[in-house]
């Protein structure tokens, strides 16, 4: 596959509060390198992430797209990730099922102790949306940046 | 069959057991059979209609049905029977205002399928040893009764009725079906040609809501496809996106509720293989999380209401193989 060596994608990333956020703050604090192409969305736990939120980004000019969750076991909610996890497997089973290239979607586990691997998870991530291309499968045509 | 029915209909209401009658009638056309409501022994006698075009589901009738006062007597074939129960599930059909009397299933005949032979103009259609007699303005036609089936009746799940309070035929047995036959090949293609399929298919729709409006799934009073705040509300889709979206949002918003009756399918004007996106997750979901059938049972959990501490990680759709 031809890499475009000039493509920025634009990442967009669901934290959840109470691990990957705080993951991400940590890695900020320990002066850690992660991609500038990584835009981060807090919400409250990443049960919260709808599958219209990920549609939406893709729609928005995202190219990749992943969630950010406590481990399984450590949910702030006790369960929600358990039901993150099941939801969002079919999820991205559909999308994959439509024709969707499979590395633009991608979920992880980062607990607030995992500075470093919220760097290098968004670091590999970045790689792979890159090689990619930009989305052009699941994109809005009026949302297209010139 | 339809004697027998009406007969019994007639029967319920006489006695005082039932108030209303939940069945179909003949609408502009002969092979246009819509549900509706009778309330007494001369309507059953002159509208009340059970033949081989009868494939719409009544059971999402019962949600505002049994809100009413009354009793009301519903006509169940087999694959409506699951959804009654998911709804029954739900809450949204109150049971005891209803009086199911199973009827047996398809398979049912689908008057595209008779069109797309060239047969226009059809006035009847007559099932005789399983070779159709089509009486059009032009004459006589005929062709066998294997190649007009629903698509949905041709990958019957179950010809056993999940609910009823009394039967009028016999009962069948949950079948092997090929359902899946479809969605496999799919799988097997590439991520490009999976892409070209679906942009062919979707871009096909024009947003008429008739997959949500029919579906037995669909029953909630605020639907995110009429909150003008969501985007996506009622109107044509102005972009591929919108179609896709709408499609993978209608899907999951039933998957694990889905039962697979299949009407998506059959009242799509534009032929859209709705089913497949259902049946997909369907899959997934008797695959990932172990074998489940909506509306089999009213008390199980559904699958995505539903955890396990050791299920698979969103990486086993990641880890299937070349695109």
């Amino acid at each position: 596959m031809q890499v475009n060596e000039n493509f920025e994608p634009v990442i967009v990333a669901f934290c959840c509060n109470w691990c990957s956020y705080a993951g991400a703050d940590l890695s900020g604090t320990n002066r850690l390198n992660y991609p500038t192409n990584v835009k981060i969305i807090r919400v409250p736990c990443s049960c919260r992430v709808n599958p219209m939120f990920i549609l939406r980004a893709f729609q928005k000019g995202a190219d990749g797209v992943i969630i950010c969750g406590c481990h399984p076991g450590d949910c702030h909610y006790t369960s929600g990730n358990y039901f993150t996890r099941r939801r969002i497997t079919l999820l991205y089973s559909m999308l994959d099922f439509l024709g969707i290239e499979r590395n633009r979607t991608r979920l992880e586990w980062v607990s607030a102790a995992e500075g470093a691997k919220f760097a290098a998870t968004m670091e590999q991530f970045t790689a792979d949306v890159k090689a990619l291309g930009p989305n052009r499968r699941l994109e809005d045509l009026r949302c297209r940046k010139q | 069959m339809q004697e027998a029915m009406i007969k019994r209909a007639k029967e319920l209401l006489a006695d005082g057991s039932v108030d209303r009658v939940i069945g179909w009638k003949r609408g502009e056309f002969a092979y246009d059979i819509t549900p509706a409501v009778f309330t007494s022994a001369e309507e059953l006698e002159h509208d009340f209609v059970f033949d081989d075009f009868t494939a719409a589901n009544v059971s999402k009738y019962l949600v505002k049905e049994t809100a009413k006062e009354g009793k009301i007597l519903a006509f169940l074939k087999p694959c409506d029977t699951y959804s009654f129960n998911q709804l029954i599930k739900e809450h949204r059909i109150d049971r005891e205002k209803v009086y199911v009397v199973g009827i047996p299933g398809g398979p049912k005949l689908d008057i595209e399928k008779i069109k797309a032979k060239g047969i226009t103009g059809v006035l009847s259609v007559k099932n005789e040893d399983y070779t159709l007699k089509i009486e059009t303005l032009y004459g006589e036609e005929t062709m066998p009764f294997s190649e007009a089936v629903l698509d949905k009746c041709a990958s019957c799940k179950s010809k056993k009725h999940v609910a009823y309070d009394e039967l009028i035929g016999e009962d069948g047995d949950v079948l092997e079906s090929n359902r899946f036959d479809m969605v496999e090949k799919l799988e097997n293609m590439t991520a490009q040609e999976r892409f070209d399929f679906w942009r062919g298919q979707l871009s096909k729709c024009i947003r008429c809501n008739a997959c949500r409006n029919v579906c037995p799934a669909c029953t909630c009073e605020n639907c995110v496809f009429d909150n003008p705040k969501s985007g996506i509300d009622n109107k044509a889709a102005a972009d591929s996106f919108e179609e896709n979206m709408f499609h993978i949002i209608r899907a999951f918003h039933v998957a694990g509720r889905c039962t697979d009756c299949g009407e998506c399918s059959r009242v799509c004007p534009q032929h859209i293989p709705l089913h497949l996106l259902n049946r997909k997750f369907i899959k997934d979901i008797n695959e990932l999380y172990g074998e489940y059938q909506a509306g089999a049972d009213t008390t199980s959990r559904a699958p995505l209401t539903d955890y396990t501490k050791d299920d698979c990680e969103p990486s086993v759709v990641h880890e299937r193989g070349v695109e």
